[in-house]
């Protein structure tokens, strides 16, 4: 193979792309590094992406927040069963639907396609939960979201892929379907496993929909109404002040120090962060899957 | 019978799923008949008064409805116009990088923000846009202007929310066009350096026609979900004061219906989203699969 000399074209184009994935970070350096300077700091200089006088303090305040931790829980509690549960109607769902011999499975499959392009509306579906005596309960953050024609899509197309000779010989040694579901096709699924989990785990760690339709109490918000509340602060100073020249406005609002904000921003980004590299590898693959058979 | 019998696990299988789509997705649709109804709480849906067509009156006569369908059609619009060539854009060029490392580093920080939620984002937003400690005003004043209230404008909503969209989804958006390039025949490449093509005519010539099919589908898709722009990025960032750009299909339903308690009329607006939806959405995949011969599902 010939030595490949760099060209113009090459330097110009990873310029590019260089800047634009640094555009993708400043945001996120941005506000970790707000988060852990001194307000002062960031009055001085709000684009800094290197702390001065770093301090613990905005975390410290955030921590000592009940609702922070309430909600904490919360979300992880619907984060974890939602997954849990999620994955395994989508594993039980999807492997008939992967059987071509499978007999109704055409029907099945315009039902299921159905819901993606036609839903009641949000006035049906809160009523539809209230009746259920959902309202204002953790099931109802976990519910709705539980089962997707999309990501049920993904799997069964991922499950057809799995060569079909590895469950006839399990077959004749006598083995069952749940057997074979459980010890053969599971197994072998795990990108598309992973993949659900992750998009699912965000999904559940990110809703606010459910949460600002559904949640009335405050012991029963999650993370993001929490968050929200906090940012709702920064909205208003955004509103209702204008170059600082009535300040004294600003401070009745009681308006949330931006330090106070990013830490919370970030804490509540940190499973995410923590878990995305290791999973990042998986969905690449398991996307790309699902989205060329389509 | 006997196949059955002999199946009868696959079935068992299907129950708990089918329930589910039966209760939580197809009972909603039944609830759409709120629309043409009075609905009373005591009374329940089905012993509540019907009205006809009077809810959908209402709607029409509305001015909000003519705001509401003009802001969510132009969103829409704005999105495709702006953030549909962008990941497509992007991908031409993450295809074009030779070095696996780099690209690999690139790819991981550009997916990134998809993964954050819009709350977090808002949050980014409206602090970047402070007039009093706002990055963006910093530059505005330090250049001796004066700062602008961003979100104060209804003239600069549709802007913030697509510039926001992008920056979320751009680098998502590749994975799809990356993936319709791995498909594309190597052969092709090599034969076209032979006859001496350059880098730009190669993209220009074999990548773009390559990835063509996926581009119009995506696009036919985009335009059948016109009226669909996301509830949370607009609720987050929107305020009485820019309801004249902000307001769309799904938080003037919010409001009215949540907030205000209107739940027929509220549901009559949901509905005529859902059908317009609905109809466009065929429409799209009609297209799609007399363009290309392939369909979306």
């Amino acid at each position: 193979m010939r030595l490949r000399r760099v060209s113009l074209f090459d330097i110009l184009n990873n310029t590019v792309i260089t800047i634009i994935t640094l555009l993708m970070l400043y945001p996120f350096v941005n506000v970790f590094v707000v988060s852990i300077s001194s307000y002062s700091a960031f009055v001085e200089n709000p684009m800094r992406i290197w702390p001065k006088q770093v301090t613990f303090e905005a975390y410290k305040e955030i921590f000592g927040h009940p609702v922070l931790w309430s909600s904490y829980w919360n979300t992880i509690v619907v984060t974890v069963s939602g997954v849990l549960l999620g994955i395994l109607l989508y594993i039980l769902t999807a492997y008939p639907l992967s059987k071509k011999h499978l007999r109704g499975r055409n029907l099945i499959m315009i039902a299921v396609v159905f819901t993606m392009l036609f839903n009641g509306g949000l006035i049906p579906n809160y009523y539809l939960m209230r009746s259920l005596g959902l309202i204002n309960t953790l099931a109802a953050l976990v519910i709705p979201a539980l089962l997707t024609g999309f990501n049920l899509i993904l799997m069964k197309t991922f499950m057809e892929n799995i060569p079909e000779e590895l469950e006839e010989a399990a077959r004749i040694d006598g083995a069952s379907d749940p057997y074979i579901l459980f010890r053969i096709v599971v197994p072998l699924s795990g990108p598309i496993i992973a993949t659900l989990c992750l998009f699912t785990a965000v999904g559940y760690w990110n809703n606010f929909y459910s949460a600002i339709v559904y949640i009335r109490d405050v012991d029963k918000w999650p993370l993001m109404l929490f968050l929200r509340e906090i940012i709702e602060g920064a909205k208003l100073t955004s509103i209702s002040t204008g170059a600082g020249d009535n300040a004294a406005e600003a401070a009745n609002l009681n308006i949330t120090p931006v330090t106070l904000q990013y830490a919370t921003l970030i804490f509540v980004m940190i499973p995410i962060l923590c878990v995305y590299p290791f999973v990042q590898k998986y969905f690449v693959k398991g996307i790309m899957l699902g989205s060329v058979k389509g | 019978m006997r196949y059955l019998i002999k199946n009868k696990w696959l079935y068992v299988f299907l129950i708990p799923g089918l329930l589910y789509l039966l209760i939580f997705k197809y009972v909603p649709m039944f609830g759409i008949v709120i629309a043409f109804k009075k609905l009373s709480i005591v009374k329940g849906i089905w012993g509540s008064d019907w009205v006809g067509f009077q809810n959908f009156e209402t709607l029409f006569q509305s001015a909000h409805f003519i705001r509401v369908l003009r802001n969510s059609i132009l969103l829409s619009v704005y999105q495709i116009l702006w953030g549909f060539p962008a990941p497509i854009l992007l991908a031409l060029m993450l295809n074009e990088v030779r070095q696996m490392l780099f690209k690999r580093i690139t790819q991981t920080i550009l997916y990134l923000p998809h993964f954050i939620s819009w709350v977090v984002l808002a949050g980014i937003v409206i602090n970047f846009l402070s007039p009093t400690s706002g990055l963006v005003n910093q530059i505005i004043t330090s250049f001796g202007h004066e700062p602008v209230k961003f979100l104060m404008e209804p003239g600069y909503f549709r802007s913030i929310i697509v510039s926001a969209e992008i920056w979320k989804g751009v680098g998502w958006g590749t994975i799809i066009y990356l993936a319709a390039m791995t498909g594309i025949d190597p052969t092709l490449y090599e034969s076209a350096k032979i006859d001496g093509a350059s880098r730009l005519q190669r993209i220009r010539y074999i990548t773009i026609p390559g990835i063509a099919t996926t581009i119009i589908i995506l696009l036919l898709l985009n335009l059948g979900n016109i009226l669909d722009n996301g509830f949370e990025q607009v609720f987050l960032l929107y305020n009485p004061v820019t309801y004249e750009t902000a307001d769309i299909f799904e938080t003037y339903t919010y409001r009215i219906g949540l907030q205000d308690g209107r739940l027929s009329y509220a549901t009559a607006v949901g509905l005529f989203k859902s059908v317009v939806g609905f109809v466009l959405i065929l429409s799209a995949n009609y297209a799609a699969r007399k363009i290309s011969g392939k369909s979306i599902w």
